[in-house]
C-alpha cells in the first residue's frame, strides 16, 4: 500500500493538470464556437465539459485519447487500415528487426574494436560521426533510396532502427569487453588460454551487464527510428504514419492515441529487456 | 601422504633439474620518465620441493621476479630457466599455478566453477573436473561451499578458493604473490599454517612473495631478501627450521635469529636507498 499510494497520487495529479490544461488550451476555440451558436454565459462546469468534447481539440482530454485507443484497437478489425493495433504491429516488427540487427552489428563492431587496435582507431570516429547526422535527414534518403531499388516495407525501416540502436551497444560493449581487470586477464595467460577462451570465459560474461544496459537504450531508440522512418513512406503504415496523417488532418486525438501507443510499446519493450537481464543475472549469481 | 598427484619434472637422465634457475637476470622497464631497472643481476636457484619467500620493500622487484618466472614479464638480460625450459614454454606446459594478490575469482561463476576454469581451458573431461574440484576444495577446507558465489564468501575463503584454483591442474610449482596481504592477522596465521601443511602434503615447490618478516621466516626453507633501485637480491638465507612448524615456533631462538638476519638484510637495502 505504501507504494501504491504515492503512485496513485502522482497519477491523479497528472490527470487533474491535464484536464485543467485542456480547458485552458481549448477555451479560445470553444468561445468562437459558442459565439457562432449565440450561446452566452455558459456556466463554467458546462463550458469545461464542452472543451473536453471537441472534435479537433488543441489538447484532447485523457478520456478522449483513451477511448480513441480503445476504439481503434479493440473496436476495429485488426486488418482495418484504421486499426491502431495493426499500425502498432507494423512499427513493432520494424523495431524488433532493427533492434536485433543493431545489437548484432554493435556487438560485432565492439568485438572488432576491442581485439584490433587498427579497428579501434579507424572505426570509432565513423561510429561517432554517424550519430551526429540528424536521423530526420537521413531516414527519407534511405527509405526513398532503397525504395528506388525495389526494397520497401519492413527492411528500410528496420535499417533506420539499426542505425540508431547499434550505437549504444557499440559504446557499451567496448566498455564492457574491456572491463576485466589486469589480473583476470593475467590469470588466463597463466593457463595459456587461447583468444577464443579468453573471450567466452572472461570478456563476454564480464560485458553482459553493459550489454543489457545498452540494449535498454537501444530498443527504445529502435522504436523512434522505426517511427521516423515511417514518416517517409505514408503508404507503408505504422504509428509514424498515424502521427503524420493525424497532423495533416488536425486529428489531434489520433495523434495523441498513436503517441500513447508508441510510449506504451517502448515501456513494454524496455521491461522485457529488463526481465531478460534479471534472468541472466540470476543465472550468473549477481547479488540481488 | 600421497605423492601420486605429482608430475615428474625430472629429465630423462633421472637427475632433477632446478625448478627455477636465474643467471644474471635483468629486467628494465622503459617508461616515459626513462628506464626503470626492476631487476638487476639476479642469480638464484630454486630446487624441487623448496618453499622460497621473496621479501623486500615495495619496488624491490619481488613481484616482477615472480611475474618473470610466470612469463607475464619478459627479462631484458640474463637467462631464466623453469624446469630447464624457457618461461614461455613452461607456461605453455602449464608448469605453474599462480595466486595473485587479490583472489581474482570470476564473480559470475560459483566457487566450484571458478576452480573448474583452468580445467575447462586445459580440456579436462567433466568427470576429471568434478574429481579435481572435490580434491582441491577438500585440500583448502572449502568443502560445502561449492555452489556459493564469490561474494558470499569472506576474503580469506575467497583467497583459499583461488589457491584451490591454482592447485586444481596439478602444476608442481606454485607462485604466490602476497596472497594473504589483504587479510587480517588472525586469518593470515591460520592460512599460513594451512599452507605449510598443504606444501608438506603435496610436495610442491612454492615461491611466495611477502612483506612480512614473520610470515617469510615461518613458511620458508629459503628466504630471498631483496632491495629496490635497482631491484636486486641482497641475501639468500637457508632456514634450518624443521619442516613441521607449529605456530609457536615463532618464539624460539632459532626463529628469531633468522628473523633478525632478514631484518638486517632489509635494513642494509634501505641504507643503500638513503645514499641514493
Amino acid at each position: 500500500m505504501n507504494r501504491v499510494l504515492p503512485i496513485l497520487t502522482i497519477l491523479v495529479a497528472i490527470l487533474a493538470f491535464w484536464y485543467a490544461a485542456a480547458i485552458w488550451m481549448n477555451a479560445p476555440w470553444q468561445n468562437i464556437l459558442n459565439g457562432r451558436a449565440n450561446l452566452e454565459n455558459v456556466p463554467f462546469l458546462e463550458f469545461a465539459q464542452q472543451t473536453w468534447a471537441q472534435d479537433k481539440p488543441v489538447l484532447p482530454a485523457p478520456h478522449q485519447v483513451f477511448s480513441e485507443i480503445w476504439n481503434a484497437t479493440m473496436g476495429l478489425e485488426f486488418t482495418s487500415r484504421r486499426s491502431l493495433a495493426l499500425h502498432a504491429w507494423i512499427t513493432l516488427s520494424a523495431t524488433l528487426l532493427g533492434f536485433v540487427l543493431g545489437t548484432g552489428l554493435g556487438v560485432v563492431l565492439a568485438v572488432a574494436i576491442v581485439h584490433n587496435d587498427a579497428a579501434d582507431r579507424s572505426l570509432m570516429p565513423w561510429i561517432i560521426a554517424s550519430q551526429t547526422i540528424p536521423i530526420l535527414a537521413i531516414a527519407p534518403m534511405v527509405v526513398v533510396g532503397l525504395g528506388a531499388i525495389g526494397l520497401t516495407g519492413l527492411v528500410p525501416k528496420a535499417l533506420i532502427s539499426m542505425y540508431l540502436s547499434f550505437f549504444p551497444v557499440v559504446v557499451g560493449m567496448v566498455k564492457g569487453l574491456r572491463s576485466p581487470e589486469a589480473i583476470q586477464l593475467d590469470l588466463m595467460r597463466t593457463y595459456d588460454a587461447n583468444p577464443w577462451q579468453v573471450f567466452w570465459k572472461l570478456r563476454w560474461p564480464a560485458a553482459l551487464p553493459m550489454l543489457f544496459a545498452s540494449m535498454k537504450v537501444g530498443i527504445a531508440i529502435s522504436l523512434i527510428g522505426a517511427v521516423v522512418a515511417e514518416l517517409s513512406n505514408a503508404a507503408g503504415g505504422g504509428l509514424g504514419v498515424r502521427l503524420l496523417t493525424g497532423s495533416y488532418n488536425g486529428q489531434t486525438i489520433q495523434i495523441w492515441a498513436a503517441l500513447f501507443i508508441a510510449a506504451g510499446l517502448a515501456a513494454v519493450l524496455v521491461a522485457i529487456v529488463g526481465a531478460a537481464e534479471r534472468m541472466v543475472n540470476a543465472r550468473n549469481g549477481v547479488r540481488a | 601422504m600421497s605423492v601420486t598427484s605429482i608430475n615428474s619434472s625430472t629429465t630423462g637422465t633421472g637427475v632433477a633439474l632446478p625448478v627455477v634457475e636465474a643467471e644474471h637476470l635483468g629486467l628494465t622497464f622503459s617508461t616515459n620518465d626513462g628506464d626503470v631497472v626492476a631487476l638487476s643481476d639476479v642469480n638464484l636457484t630454486i630446487e624441487k620441493g623448496d618453499f622460497v619467500s621473496f621479501i623486500g620493500p615495495s619496488g624491490c622487484g619481488k613481484t616482477t621476479f615472480l611475474r618473470t618466472i610466470a612469463d607475464l614479464e619478459q627479462p631484458t638480460s640474463g637467462t631464466l630457466r623453469i624446469n630447464g625450459q624457457t618461461p614461455e614454454n613452461a607456461r605453455k606446459d602449464r608448469a605453474y599455478g599462480y595466486v595473485f594478490q587479490a583472489p581474482a575469482l570470476y564473480p559470475w561463476r560459483t566457487i566450484e566453477k571458478n576452480i573448474a576454469l583452468p580445467l575447462e581451458i586445459m580440456g579436462h573431461s567433466a568427470q576429471q573436473q568434478a574429481e579435481r574440484i572435490k580434491r582441491t576444495m577438500d585440500l583448502v577446507n572449502l568443502t560445502g561451499f561449492e555452489k556459493k558465489y564469490p561474494w558470499q564468501l569472506s576474503g580469506g575463503m575467497q583467497q583459499r578458493a583461488s589457491i584451490a584454483r591454482a592447485l586444481a591442474f596439478d602444476a608442481d610449482l606454485l607462485l604466490m604473490d602476497e596472497p594473504f596481504g589483504a587479510l587480517d592477522e588472525i586469518v593470515r596465521d591460520h592460512l599460513n599454517s594451512e599452507l605449510l601443511k598443504l606444501w608438506d602434503r603435496t610436495k610442491k615447490t612454492i615461491c611466495f612473495v611477502t612483506h612480512s618478516i614473520p610470515e617469510a621466516v615461518y613458511l620458508s626453507t629459503k628466504i630471498v631478501v631483496m632491495s629496490p633501485r635497482p631491484g636486486r637480491v641482497t641475501d639468500v638465507i637457508e632456514s634450518n627450521l624443521p619442516r613441521e612448524r607449529p605456530l609457536d615456533i615463532r618464539e624460539t631462538p632459532e626463529f628469531l635469529a633468522i628473523a633478525a638476519r632478514v631484518r638486517d638484510g632489509l635494513r642494509a637495502g634501505h641504507s643503500y636507498e638513503e645514499v641514493m
